[in-house]
């Protein structure tokens, strides 16, 4: 089966991101179920040594372009390297992680090359009879689920939800071939200015990739309860969530909304403390593995969706919370 | 300075029901509304053009879908467009977001060209968020996505902060620019009488394949390069255990400890 399939690696402050060895796990299954080698694409900065990491992690080849030039994210320079790199190479396949990189860079890589792309994955296969690429991907706030097939031109192409997937276990014995290619000279001209970046303090991961999330709502009735969650959160080495009510009431900022005008999640667990669970938030969180619901309302919706539902005061059940978790890491 | 703005009509979410049996929700007589994130898009042109001179500011609204979406291009001038165009023909029935992208970017190729275009995050309908970027590649437009406000603005360049994972990058580039702007940049205005009433009063310009110049494989189903091929409806609900905290509340929070210790969150090093 002639072409590769590919996965494009994400470098952020100097560090293979977790997503990239999370897109190896399915890549390498793609590539095992289609007889074709697994490369995985790294374009940055200073970047040259985190190949062997990528192989460790299921990759057969590394694609390289590292250039000075490459160290800020600037769409049209990422864009340019990794077209490219695609029509030199033709993979078969091309999977990237849908963070905002990913989404902003595979919508434009498929206007570039008129080829077709399925956004925010949340299952890959091949099919047998064909080898060609099944995407499976939520619709309608998760009430659908969609397969969706590449026709025409490859590569094919998806974006992958975040935490879809645990990755390989490293293996540092694997090895692997490191193809480095110079950048084109239009990836060293962007028409980017790049300016700064302002961390935010927040308690822990970026939502999308959290693996607990302590999510409030409305029922936690002041910001200064609000607050409270973070101490559970950072107990439990999580994040905050909130629902759309908690943002819009100024207790949360917007990149901790969970739900369709928000972003969705996918953590091993989800509480919610004092949230209804209109159909907008459960699109954003019904794809959690375990959900706890806390809701004085013995009728909320939350606990359609949830694993275990606490019907009661959601301070009282969070301080009590609290404790306990501090009482059983001392 | 002439701006565009991409708009969407979709399913009205605040309407729909999750059927209690099935766990599926219910689409039958749900209402057709603006995208809720393009009003975001919609306000931050609406307040560009506001902070300029009057009359040296023009925005059309663009959106693309049955006759009906009209009602789209109309609530967009409803809040402050100057102008609306509909691209509707039953050849674009059926556009995946590639389709849908090269005939947006080719509309606003003709009417254009703008100093600056605008477009929601995603459609909560679709929820692909990839329509934007795309139009954007095809027209050749350096874009900024996430967007979560505009530091600088005049007749030559832009300057923007990006609500990025971890934090807030900011970016800029000389006009045109396209610009993806997320909930966190601005709270969309509510549409006045007068502003309903302008609306109804506008000709919303009406756009088919033909005006466009677009080939019968460009655009519609002929122009997609991804295909639905099985659509299952998965049950949203779970049948959870439930605990009336008024009554157990230990073991209320005993269960809830049972299971941050079984997933491993209740390691001292966490």
């Amino acid at each position: 089966m002639s072409g590769e399939v590919w996965t494009l690696a994400e470098v952020r402050g100097g560090k293979i991101h977790s997503v990239s060895r999370e897109l190896l796990a399915w890549g390498r299954e793609l590539a095992d179920d289609s007889d074709r080698p697994l490369a995985s694409v790294v374009i940055g900065s200073c970047v040259t040594d985190k190949a062997q990491e990528l192989i460790a992690s299921g990759a057969d080849k590394i694609y390289i372009v590292d250039d000075p030039a490459l160290l800020e994210f600037r769409p049209d320079a990422v864009l340019d390297a990794l077209a490219e790199l695609v029509e030199d190479y033709r993979p078969s396949i091309l999977i990237a992680s849908a963070t905002t990189r990913g989404r902003t860079i595979m919508p434009m890589l498929s206007a570039k090359l008129g080829c077709g792309l399925t956004a925010d994955c949340t299952e890959l296969r091949i099919e047998p009879q064909t080898k060609r690429l099944i995407q499976t991907r939520p619709a309608i706030g998760g009430n659908v689920m969609a397969d969706i097939k590449t026709k025409g031109r490859d590569p094919q192409m998806c974006t992958v939800r975040p935490k879809s997937r645990h990755p390989l276990a490293s293996d540092e014995t694997r090895k692997g071939e490191v193809i480095r290619v110079r950048a084109p000279e239009s990836a060293l001209d962007s028409v980017f200015r790049y300016i700064g970046f302002e961390p935010e303090r927040s308690v822990g991961l970026p939502i999308q990739e959290a693996e607990l999330i302590v999510a409030g709502g409305k029922g936690m009735k002041n910001a200064k309860n609000f607050a409270k969650l973070s101490e559970l959160a950072s107990l439990l080495g999580g994040t905050v969530g909130a629902s759309r009510m908690a943002v819009d009431l100024g207790w949360a900022p917007y990149s901790a909304q969970v739900g369709l005008s928000g972003k969705s999640v996918t953590p091993r667990v989800y509480l919610a403390f004092g949230i209804s669970g209109a159909v907008q938030h459960v699109a954003g969180m019904s794809g959690a593995e375990t959900v706890i619901a806390v809701n004085t309302d013995a009728e909320a919706p939350i606990f359609r969706v949830a694993d275990l539902g606490i019907q009661g005061d959601a301070m009282e059940v969070l301080n009590a919370l609290i404790e306990a978790v501090k009482a059983k890491k001392k | 300075m002439k701006i565009a703005v991409l708009v969407k009509q979709v399913p009205a979410v605040d309407t729909v029901k999750i059927d209690e049996k099935t766990g599926t929700m219910i689409r039958d007589g749900v209402e057709a509304e603006l995208n809720p994130l393009d009003l975001h898009a919609v306000e931050a042109a609406v307040r560009i053009k506001e902070s300029r001179p009057v009359g040296t500011t023009e925005i059309t609204a663009v959106t693309m879908g049955p006759p009906l979406a009209k009602k789209a291009a109309r609530y967009a001038i409803s809040m402050g467009c100057d102008k609306g165009t509909l691209l509707s023909a039953r050849e674009f029935g059926g556009s995946d977001t590639l389709a849908t992208a090269r005939t947006l970017a080719a509309s606003l190729k003709k009417i254009g060209p703008f100093d600056l275009y605008f477009a929601g995050e995603r459609a909560t309908d679709g929820e692909t968020g990839q329509v934007g970027p795309a139009a954007a590649e095809f027209l050749g437009v350096p874009v900024f996505t996430y967007v979560s406000g505009i530091t600088e603005l005049d007749d030559k360049k832009i300057r923007v902060e990006r609500s990025i994972e971890g934090g807030h990058e900011t970016i800029e580039c000389d006009l045109p620019a396209f610009v993806i702007p997320v909930k966190e940049m601005n709270v969309p205005r509510l549409c006045t009488l007068g502003g309903k009433l302008k609306a109804k009063a506008t000709e919303i310009d009406v756009c088919g394949p033909a005006e466009l110049g677009l080939k019968e494989d460009e655009t519609g189903l002929k122009g997609s390069a991804t295909q639905v091929v099985n659509v299952t409806y998965p049950k949203v609900t779970r049948q959870g255990r439930r605990i009336v905290a008024t009554r157990s509340f230990s073991e209320a929070i005993e269960a809830v400890t049972d299971i941050l210790a079984a997933k491993g969150f209740m390691e001292a090093s966490r």
